[in-house]
């Protein structure tokens, strides 16, 4: 290969567009690795503790766009404190100061402030493509700096983040001259927007194909809006309250007429169901579909609509659809590859499909290979049949509403069902259980889940064993999550290299002590061990002996952090 | 607008309960014999700012007698984003807005709100007389052309387009469905509402 200049490996090197081949591209010879580095455009940081910004900026000097994420997945069901960290502005900071020519930024459960995104807007001339995925510590304002000052602006997607709304100002920061919008979603915002400024952005927004309008919106504006962008690929309609007999519905009924693009449909923020009827005429075209935002929306109304959506591919569904509409999707979406089934009233655990369901969908749709399932009750019998029908699964998560609820048929804790679940998807990547799991269920993980990434577990298992058998077995694990677990210090102490081999490991309301966490720190440098004790202030001179309540560890070549809040302790 | 699961009452606490244990008992000793393994399991946590956020904390459940099992929540169950646990919320605030309309009352002054339910007065008349009884001071007569003269208050309204009204202006109906909470102005400010108007 020493043959080849590095113009043509480079050349070559463009065609490799994955990170884990470029990590692998990079590994080969010493050439390869400065080549590869110097080119590489696209980088994915899983952890953004993992690694400091100056040592990602050395490495790549080309890099164009990064994918940042902050906070434990477990942070999205309240179990990680507000500021325990995730902040980019360091990371934007130290891009500026090195003039990288940053032109996409991605961030997953981080805390963006709005200085932060005026010093994005500013220091970034070809900045293209901003995505904000559940994260938080911005404001409108923020946003009005990006929309004023990216002058080359395709893509501004806000994907379930809590931002403070300081009223629709923002969208009119668009100046006239902004005309590269392929992608706008803004459905997260609370607020008013200037509707007047949306339509005229709109309409000077030929390339627009991704819209997500959030509940601000109304049905006339919504109408005119598809008149203007009539290419859409991908619409996410906000507040769709009217009466079907109104002029601007029939306006609405000819408009959408107009959007034989539209793939992929979302939003319905607010509904008034009648109306739903105006879409069917897009639905044979749909490849994804995801109501699941849509709490008004019957189960009739929703199987009404999916009996049009022939060519479904993905479908986020509330669980009023129940057993029966969940046979309708399987009867018709045969295309279908994901499915996530979410509770509709997840605190009175009146969960309305239940194993019937799942079974339903796993023998009518072949291609299914990832689902989300919220549900009442689950029969090892069924997950069995699921194993059986569907081998290809690569994501499984079930949820159980009631934690430890047993086998509704048989009383039996669910080890065989999900045992078979791994014995027959064998290309399992994702894995998240539920009811009642004794040590067993773990045996069968370690024997046969090969390919498993990423396990969360909660109120499962028996004894240390539990969490050996995993840590022994699965070799490729990256991410274990463990809640309220009987687990404690043999099993978290039994192979402490593995945790070099994994991005990172929560474990909570486990049976793990003080003493036990210190001496992995110690014998693990480059691991950082945080303890999270959110109610007390940190005892330096606590008893070694007590159990910690939350305990979350990482590998990093970036040492200590220093922006962690009193209430995290690295050991 | 109905949903997927019916609201035969809002506080369901049989049905809210979450336990560890087979269904039907409130016995952990007959899980462990009837699964055949140890059951090791901790004691549940107390939920905490999971209950703020919804705005209106539920009261706990110690007045069950039949079953000893705990019922508290437990904290980050289910597993769902907070962002979609918000946008389901509606329809709860549905139900409470059929039992209830609670608005917040601030006064000018005073170093935290109050909150009151608009739904069990009947007119303007009781519902001033209520805010003077709870702030202790004297609204004053309502008149079209100068607003409240006779005291140094106004009580006002933030309705639904964000604008801040006086009250009374409206007919007592759409003051109801417009109201999104109250705020008793002093001073000079509350008197610029009346003049000259």
């Amino acid at each position: 290969m020493n043959y080849f200049p590095d113009e043509v490996l480079e050349h070559i090197f463009d065609f490799v567009t994955s990170q884990r081949d470029r990590n692998s591209v990079s590994q080969v010879c010493k050439p390869w690795y400065k080549i590869e580095s110097s080119s590489r455009p696209k980088v994915f940081v899983g952890n953004c503790y993992a690694i400091s910004p100056q040592r990602v900026i050395e490495r790549f000097p080309g890099l164009k766009s990064i994918t940042l994420k902050g906070k434990p997945h477990f942070a999205d069901f309240n179990l990680v404190p507000h500021d325990w960290g995730g902040f980019v502005y360091p990371w934007i900071e130290a891009f500026a100061r090195k003039s990288v020519g940053l032109e996409e930024l991605k961030l997953k459960r981080m805390i963006i402030s709005d200085e932060c995104l005026e010093l994005i807007s500013r220091s970034f001339p070809n900045f293209k493509s901003l995505v904000l995925v559940s994260c938080d510590g911005f404001t409108t304002d923020g946003l009005a700096a990006i929309a004023s000052n990216c002058r080359f602006l395709r893509e501004l997607d806000l994907q379930e983040n809590d931002v403070e709304d300081h009223r629709g100002h923002w969208l009119s920061c668009f100046p006239d001259t902004c005309t590269s919008l392929v992608s706008l979603n803004f459905a997260c915002l609370k607020g008013e927007v200037n509707l007047a400024a949306l339509e005229r952005l709109i309409a000077r927004s030929p390339n627009l194909r991704s819209l997500r309008l959030n509940h601000a919106v109304p049905l006339d504006v919504l109408q005119s809006i598809l008149i203007r962008a009539p290419h859409l690929v991908d619409l996410g309609v906000g507040s769709y309250v009217n009466d079907p007999d109104s002029e601007t519905y029939n306006k609405l009924v000819m408009a959408i007429r107009n959007c034989m693009s539209v793939k992929s449909l979302s939003g319905f923020l607010e509904v008034a169901p009648p109306c739903l009827s105006a879409f069917h005429l897009i639905c044979p075209n749909l490849t994804s579909l995801n109501l699941s935002y849509a709490p008004g929306i019957h189960g009739t109304e929703l199987i009404k609509l999916i009996r049009h959506c022939r060519k479904l591919q993905r479908l986020w569904i509330l669980d009023c659809i129940g057993d029966g509409g969940l046979e309708v999707v399987a009867s018709t979406c045969k295309d279908l590859q994901e499915i996530r089934v979410f509770p509709s009233d997840p605190y009175i655990g009146n969960a309305a499909v239940t194993e019937a369901g799942l079974v339903a969908l796993s023998s009518g749709c072949p291609k299914l290979h990832s689902i989300l399932y919220f549900c009442q009750q689950m029969t090892n019998a069924a997950l069995i049949t699921v194993a059986k029908n569907c081998p290809n699964f690569t994501r499984f998560r079930l949820c159980i509403l009631d934690p430890t609820k047993p086998d509704a048929e048989t009383n039996q804790p669910f080890d065989e069902g999900f045992g078979a679940i791994v014995h027959s998807c064998k290309g399992l990547r994702r894995l998240s259980m539920a009811g009642l799991l004794t040590d067993q269920v773990f045996l069968y993980i370690g024997m046969h889940a090969k390919q498993l990434e990423m396990l969360s577990i909660a109120f499962a298992g028996n004894t240390d064993k539990g969490m050996q058998y995993l840590l022994n077995g699965c070799k490729k694990l990256r991410k274990l999550e463990i809640r309220d677990c009987p687990f404690g210090n043999a099993a978290l102490l039994m192979d402490v290299g593995k945790y070099e081999t994994m991005r990172s490991l929560w474990m909570s309301s486990c049976e793990v002590t003080l003493e036990a966490c210190k001496s992995l720190a110690k014998k693990m440098p480059r691991l950082n061990v945080e303890i999270i004790n959110e109610n007390d202030q940190m005892d330096v001179s606590a008893d070694d002996r007590q159990k910690v309540e939350k305990m979350f560890l990482y590998r990093t070549l970036a040492g200590r952090r220093k922006d962690a809040p009193e209430f995290v302790w690295t050991l | 607008m109905g949903g997927g699961a019916a609201y035969e009452n809002d506080l369901n606490f049989k049905a809210t309960e979450l336990r560890l244990g087979l269904p039907g008992t409130g016995c952990t000793n007959e899980e462990q014999a009837v699964s055949g393994a140890k059951n090791n399991k901790r004691p549940l946590l107390e939920t905490r700012e999971e209950r703020g956020s919804k705005g209106k904390s539920d009261p706990q459940h110690d007045d069950q007698e039949t079953d000893p099992a705990p019922k508290a929540r437990i904290v980050g169950w289910p597993p769902i984003r907070s962002y979609r646990k918000n946008s389901l919320q509606p329809k709860k605030a549905e139900a409470e807005a059929a039992a209830g309309m609670y608005v917040k009352v601030s006064m000018d002054g005073a170093p935290y709100l109050r909150k009151i339910d608009l739904k069990v007065y009947k007119g303007y008349p009781e519902l001033l007389k209520a805010l003077e009884n709870m702030f202790k001071l004297t609204i004053g007569e309502y008149s079209e052309r100068e607003g409240y003269k006779g005291s140094e208050y106004a009580p006002t309204y933030e309705d639904k387009e964000g604008d801040w009204m006086l009250v009374g202006d409206v007919p007592w109906d759409m003051f109801l469905t417009s109201c999104k909470k109250l705020r008793i102005m002093k001073g000079s400010e509350a008197r610029g509402l009346g003049c000259g108007v």
